[in-house]
């Protein structure tokens, strides 16, 4: 038994989290929100290089093979940094979903492209009614009636959805599914459309705990400058029991995040269970943190011009996407309470 | 990445679920009482005789030499199977650590065996009418003799104190030192003369509570664990454990949690008019039902979300790190999931959560009620938990002293 990660992983980790905070400073993000939707990409390129964009991919695709595991502490840092980009739908959804269920023809033609960075692919999951970067997307892959639709830019018709997380370019599609556009169906398609599910679920809830994390680092530091009374706020217990038990509920909801991973790499039987407490802890101690990091700033977080509100915002679409902490717990308690005793 | 258990780990378990699905008492009265009290010895000197008493410790103790891994495997099945919270815990959680770590030969050898087999019972000596949260202001005292030290002053809250052979805790040996310098640690034997042992009744009316008068009691030299003037460092060894992995494994929390889903499944069949007041024809049911239900399942997934959180803290105790504050975030987990899980219990069960052991239609004997009225307790004990968030807020978060 050993819960934890391996060198390597750590070490990507790192070599992620420093590119990000030197490419993806607030200033980038601020920038995404006021980009139009079809504006390249700014950190991609560089992801792409350090093989992260294609790092699901198979080898043979020119990717690095990897799978959840080593995805979830880079997820973590996109979290951390807010990153405006669509790595979740691309690299932690996309990829793996064309791997497994797509004909080798279509496989050749989008997966080497995918894994380069050269091809950004988002996802439309059924229950979602909308899709994040579709307008930088060069295919946006669809479910409907349980098959799996690969839908090029030119068969959709975009209408913008402007999400309050400016950052987060969100459109409605409209589309007409076609035999052209079909690439999976039957129940292979059906649990590859369930498995992606638990991987968005599974992704969304790494990004929170970096979202959640950057959201304490923020208020920790902030609360140690700001003197009121003559001191610190932060020396006062009513600002630091708030933080603490903020601090609390990210301890519990990480390895939540973390055992879900694990449950998506290997495969096993009963990956929904803890993939829904990975996204039901982190869905709820992202959208605490946001809560605490607000209050414990005071009335310069509810400041616009102040960077907090980037990540509370984060905070609480994220907290929201594929399925809230309701939903997980529900889907849980099916499994539990209802399943044979 | 690894979460299976080696072989030799598996094989662990099998052998301790074998030995305790065929041993653990059924009918265990509560430990509340003399005769109950002494039925739990009975069954903890059982558990010894079998070599499951204290598996992690050295076998020179009444150990097995089990690994952390293990002794978290053995938790699990112990709990599992049904068998009660361990009326030896003060000695085997909360003294053993501070001896391994500051005890002399001669102390290990003369206190661990017999507490292993629980021949001589151990109370803890800590909080005083006057500290409590604060415990540096503990004000009891011991003043050198001849040969060793003379106690006065008196200890309060301290748990099983009345049923108990001895005593560990904190008094003052240096009055004119700041507060947290001049304690020391003394094991003080509870039936020699100037000692006084008075039980009283907890919230749940068991007579496990007692105050303790020291009235220059004598203590030998030899019982003075760790330096003369360091206690606060032995007791710093010992809490560490008492909040964090020692005191309370994931187990407890698991089967606890594996009992409410049993009892959320009976009560959706044995219902309900009784459970569900007037809302039979106002559809107010469905809502109702759903409500528990996510309480329920809440406390389920708190008991998993803690099993993972010690794990990922073994896995760094088994790789040479040590566990500091972070123990006041297990401390924090398993008091308020304890406290939810329980009172879910109560909420399921509606208008007979109030029925006491003796009541005829009593659900599972009253157990739930005594479980939440012991789960109460967890946020105050082992540190308040406002302590504990700001030992998290000052140690873990770095925010400044107030």
């Amino acid at each position: 038994m050993r819960f934890a990660f391996t060198d390597e992983q750590l070490e990507l980790q790192r070599v992620v989290r420093e590119l990000l905070g030197r490419e993806c400073p607030p200033a980038r993000v601020r920038a995404a929100w006021d980009a139009a939707p079809d504006t390249p990409l700014a950190v991609w390129p560089q992801l792409a290089a350090m093989g992260v964009v294609g790092m699901t991919a198979p080898e043979r695709f020119g990717g690095l093979g990897l799978d959840e595991l080593d995805l979830a502490l880079v997820l973590e840092e996109t979290g951390r940094a807010a990153l405006p980009e669509p790595l979740l739908e691309h690299t932690a959804i996309a990829i793996p979903l064309i791997a497994e269920t797509c004909d080798e023809v279509f496989c050749d033609r989008w997966l080497g492209a995918a894994a380069a960075g050269r091809a950004v692919i988002t996802v439309g999951l059924a229950g979602a009614p909308f899709v994040a970067d579709a307008g930088r997307a060069k295919l946006v892959l669809l479910e409907h009636d349980d098959e799996l639709h690969a839908v090029e830019p030119r068969l959709t018709t975009l209408t913008a959805e402007p999400s309050i997380d400016g950052a987060r370019k969100l459109a409605r599609v409209e589309w007409t599914p076609i035999s052209a556009t079909r690439v999976a169906t039957g129940a292979g398609a059906r649990a590859a459309l369930d498995l992606a599910f638990d991987r968005g679920a599974f992704a969304t809830a790494a990004q929170l705990i970096g979202v959640a994390r950057r959201l304490m680092d923020m208020t920790v530091e902030y609360v140690k400058l700001r003197t009121q009374f003559g001191r610190p706020v932060g020396s006062f217990q009513a600002v630091k029991h708030q933080l603490a038990l903020a601090h609390v509920a990210i301890e519990l909801a990480r390895p939540c995040v973390h055992r879900a991973a694990y449950a998506l790499a290997r495969r096993e039987p009963d990956r929904a269970v803890h993939v829904s407490m990975a996204k039901a802890y982190a869905s709820d101690a992202a959208a605490g943190a946001a809560r605490t990091a607000l209050q414990c700033h005071g009335a310069i977080g509810y400041s616009f011009e102040y960077d907090l509100h980037l990540w509370m915002k984060r905070a609480w679409v994220h907290a929201a996407a594929y399925g809230d902490a309701a939903w997980h717990r529900a889907r849980i308690a099916t499994a539990v309470l209802d399943g044979e005793p | 990445m690894e979460l299976a258990f080696s072989a030799a780990e598996e094989a662990f378990r099998a052998e301790a679920r074998a030995w305790l699905r065929a041993n653990v008492p059924r009918d265990l009265p509560p430990s509340g009482s003399e005769r109950g009290f002494a039925a739990h010895v009975v069954w903890e000197q059982q558990l010894h005789a079998a070599g499951w008493s204290v598996v992690a410790w050295p076998r020179a103790f009444g150990g097995r030499d089990a690994s952390i891994v293990e002794w978290l495997i053995f938790e699990e099945e112990y709990y599992l199977a049904g068998a009660p919270p361990r009326v030896t815990q003060n000695g085997i959680f909360l003294l053993a650590p501070a001896l391994f770590e500051y005890g002399t030969d001669e102390q290990r050898a003369r206190i661990l065996p017999p507490m292993a087999a629980a021949e001589v019972l151990w109370a803890q000596g800590w909080s005083e009418p006057g500290a409590g949260s604060d415990l540096a202001a503990i004000s009891s005292t011991a003043t050198r003799t001849d040969g060793g030290w003379l106690l006065r002053g008196q200890k309060t809250w301290s748990t099983r104190a009345s049923y108990c052979h001895a005593m560990h805790g904190l008094f003052r040996t240096d009055p004119s030192a700041p507060r947290h310098k001049g304690l020391t640690y003394f094991l003080v034997p509870l039936d020699g003369p100037g000692i006084r042992v008075n039980g009283f009744r907890r919230l749940d009316g068991d007579l496990d509570f007692a105050e303790i008068f020291f009235d220059d009691a004598f203590v030998s030299d030899r019982d003075v664990l760790g330096p003369v003037d360091q206690g606060w460092k032995v007791a710093m060894a010992t809490t560490g454990s008492e909040r964090g992995l020692t005191l309370r494994s994931p187990g407890r929390f698991l089967a606890a949690a594996e009992r409410l889903v049993d009892l959320y499944r009976r009560t959706v069949s044995f219902d309900s008019a009784a459970a569900r007041p007037r809302s039979g024809r106002t559809g107010v049911a469905d809502a109702y039902d759903r409500g528990h239900r996510d309480a329920v399942i809440r406390a389920w997934m708190d008991a998993r979300a803690y099993q993972l959180l010690t794990l990922q803290t073994v896995t760094r105790l088994v790789a040479g790190q040590t566990l500091g504050a972070e123990s006041s975030v297990s401390k924090l987990a398993w008091s308020e999931l304890d406290l939810r899980l329980h009172q879910a219990a109560l909420d399921l069960l509606g208008p007979m959560a109030e029925l006491g052991p003796d009541a005829p239609s009593a659900v599972d004997g009253g157990a739930w009620q005594k479980g939440f009225q012991f789960a109460l307790a967890g946020p105050i004990y082992a540190g308040t938990n406002e302590i504990q968030k700001n030992v998290v807020a000052e140690r873990l978060l770095g925010l400044p002293k107030d």
